[in-house]
C-alpha cells in the first residue's frame, strides 16, 4: 500500500512539476517536488518505504525528462539516504533533517545531472550551473520545504497511524 | 322693539363688507401678514416632523431593495467579466493560429501538424518541451519543429501521445547554420542560461550586429532557409581562430503555447558516410 500510493502521489507531483513549477525560475533555477516529497517521506518516522519511493520517483521523472535514468537514480537514492541518516540522528527535529537533506539533496542531484551530461558530451561549466542553477534551485526547494513536510507528514501519518498501548 | 337688533345687524354688515372691501382692495396685507405668520410657522415645524418620520420609517425598507438590486448587478459584473476573459483567451488562441496558418501558407512546400505545448523538462538543465502530439498521430524522431515566428527545435523523442521537443537554446544543440548577407557558413550552440551563440565563423567573412541567421540544411538535420535569429554583438580576437557572435533567437521560448511539426521532412543519417581513422 505505502509503495503503490508512490505512484499517483509522485505521478501528480510531476505533472504539477512540468506543467508549472518548471515554468516558474529563479534566474534559471526551478523547484523539485518529486524531490521535496522523496525527502519528506524519508524524514518521517514510521515510514519504511523511502527506498522504494526514491525508486518510483527516479522511474517516473526519467519518463518525463531526457536526463540519463542513472543520473536520476543515483541523485535520488544518495538524497534518500542522506535523509535516512539524518532521521536516526535528528529524531526530535525533522524539519531540520528535511531542510538539511533537501540542501544537500539538491546539490547531489545537481551534481550528478551535470557529470551525466558532461559524460555524454553536453559542455556545462560547474561554476555557471552552481550560480545559474543549483543555487537558486536550492533556494525555491527550502522555500516549499514546510509545506511539503506537512502535506507528506499528514500521509506518512495516514498509511502508518501511532500505535497506541492501552 | 326690534329696533336695537336691527341696529347692531346693520352695524356688523357694514363692518364686514368694510372688511372685505379693504382687503379685496389690499389695504389689510400687513394685519394679514401678521395674523398668519404664526400659523404658517407652527404649520412648517409639524409638516417637516411629519415628513422625517415618514422617512425614518420607509428608509429601511428602500435600503433592502438597493442592496438586493446592488447584489443582483454585481453579480451580473462578475459574469460579464468572466466572459470578457474567456473571450480574450479564444481571440489570443485565434490570434496565434491566424499567424501559423500564415506562416504555414508562406512556405506552402512542408506539410505541418499544430501541436500545443503541455510542459517542460523537469530537469533546469536541459531545455526541452512536451506537446501533446505523438506516434498516433504521425510524428518521427528528429522532425523540426517551428513557430510562426522561426525555428523552435527538433523531436527527441516520441510516444503514443506527446513527443519531447529539444529547443536550439538546449546545451546540446549544434545546428549548421548561414548568416545573411555574408553567406557565411557557422555552427549555433546553445547553453544553460539558454543563450544561443553562433561560432567557428571564418576571420575572413565580415558579421555585422543585426545580420539574420537562418539554417543551412547542412547535415541533413534541419530544412534550409528557416529563420533562427538575429546577431546581437560580434567576439572577434586576433589570436582566435575563429569568430563567434551572440543571437537573439526570433521566438520568445518562454511563452511558447503552439508549435507547428513539419512533417514531411526526414532528417538524413550522414554517419555511414563519415570516414573513420583506420587503425594503424
Amino acid at each position: 500500500m505505502a509503495t503503490l500510493i508512490a505512484i499517483p502521489i509522485l505521478g501528480l507531483l510531476l505533472i504539477l512539476q512540468s506543467a508549472i513549477v518548471s515554468r516558474i525560475a529563479l534566474i534559471q533555477g526551478t523547484a523539485d517536488l518529486v524531490l521535496l516529497a522523496l525527502v519528506a517521506w524519508a524524514v518521517q518516522e514510521r515510514v519504511r518505504t523511502a527506498w522504494q519511493w526514491s525508486i518510483v520517483g527516479s522511474l517516473l521523472v526519467s519518463v518525463v525528462s531526457a536526463v540519463p535514468l542513472l543520473a536520476i537514480l543515483a541523485g535520488y537514492l544518495l538524497t534518500t539516504l542522506i535523509a535516512v541518516l539524518l532521521r536516526q540522528r535528528l529524531w526530535g527535529v525533522r524539519i531540520l533533517g528535511m531542510f538539511t537533506a533537501t540542501f544537500v539533496g539538491t546539490l547531489i542531484t545537481h551534481a550528478m545531472t551535470i557529470a551525466a551530461l558532461q559524460l555524454s558530451g553536453t559542455p556545462i561549466p560547474w561554476d555557471m550551473a552552481l550560480n545559474t542553477i543549483t543555487l537558486p534551485s536550492a533556494l525555491l526547494n527550502l522555500i516549499l520545504v514546510v509545506p511539503m513536510y506537512a502535506l507528506i507528514g499528514d500521509l506518512a501519518n495516514w498509511i502508518y497511524p501511532e500505535e497506541i498501548e492501552i | 322693539m326690534n329696533s336695537p337688533r336691527t341696529f347692531q345687524t346693520v352695524i356688523l354688515t357694514i363692518i364686514v363688507v368694510g372688511i372685505l372691501a379693504l382687503a379685496l382692495s389690499g389695504y389689510l396685507s400687513t394685519f394679514s401678514r401678521l395674523a398668519l405668520s404664526p400659523f404658517v410657522g407652527v404649520q412648517t415645524w409639524i409638516s417637516t416632523r411629519y415628513l422625517a418620520l415618514q422617512d425614518f420609517i420607509n428608509t429601511p425598507r428602500d435600503v433592502t431593495l438597493l442592496r438586493l438590486q446592488n447584489a443582483e448587478l454585481e453579480a451580473e459584473i462578475a459574469q460579464l467579466q468572466a466572459q470578457i476573459i474567456e473571450l480574450q483567451q479564444q481571440n489570443s488562441e485565434l490570434e496565434v493560429l491566424s499567424a501559423l496558418l500564415d506562416f504555414a501558407r508562406a512556405h506552402p512546400e512542408n506539410e505541418y501538424l499544430s501541436a500545443a505545448v503541455i510542459g517542460r523538462d523537469p530537469s533546469p538543465f536541459l531545455h526541452y518541451v512536451i506537446i501533446n502530439r505523438g506516434s498516433d498521430d504521425g510524428l518521427q524522431r528528429g522532425m523540426p519543429v517551428v513557430s510562426q515566428q522561426g525555428l523552435i527545435g527538433r523531436i527527441a523523442a516520441v510516444t503514443a501521445g506527446a513527443a519531447s521537443v529539444q529547443l536550439i537554446t538546449d546545451p546540446a544543440v549544434a545546428i549548421n547554420v548561414v548568416i545573411q548577407p555574408s553567406e557565411a557558413e557557422a555552427s549555433l550552440e546553445g547553453s544553460i542560461t539558454g543563450e544561443i551563440n553562433v561560432v567557428e565563423i571564418p576571420l575572413d567573412t565580415s558579421v555585422q550586429p543585426g545580420d539574420l541567421v537562418l539554417t543551412s540544411g547542412l547535415g541533413g538535420s534541419y530544412p534550409a532557409n528557416i529563420v533562427v535569429g538575429q546577431i546581437t554583438s560580434v567576439r572577434s580576437r586576433p589570436f582566435d581562430l575563429f569568430q563567434s557572435a551572440s543571437v537573439q533567437p526570433v521566438a520568445d521560448f518562454s511563452q511558447l503555447d503552439i508549435v507547428l511539426v513539419i512533417t514531411n521532412f526526414r532528417p538524413v543519417d550522414i554517419s555511414p558516410l563519415i570516414p573513420t581513422p583506420s587503425a594503424p
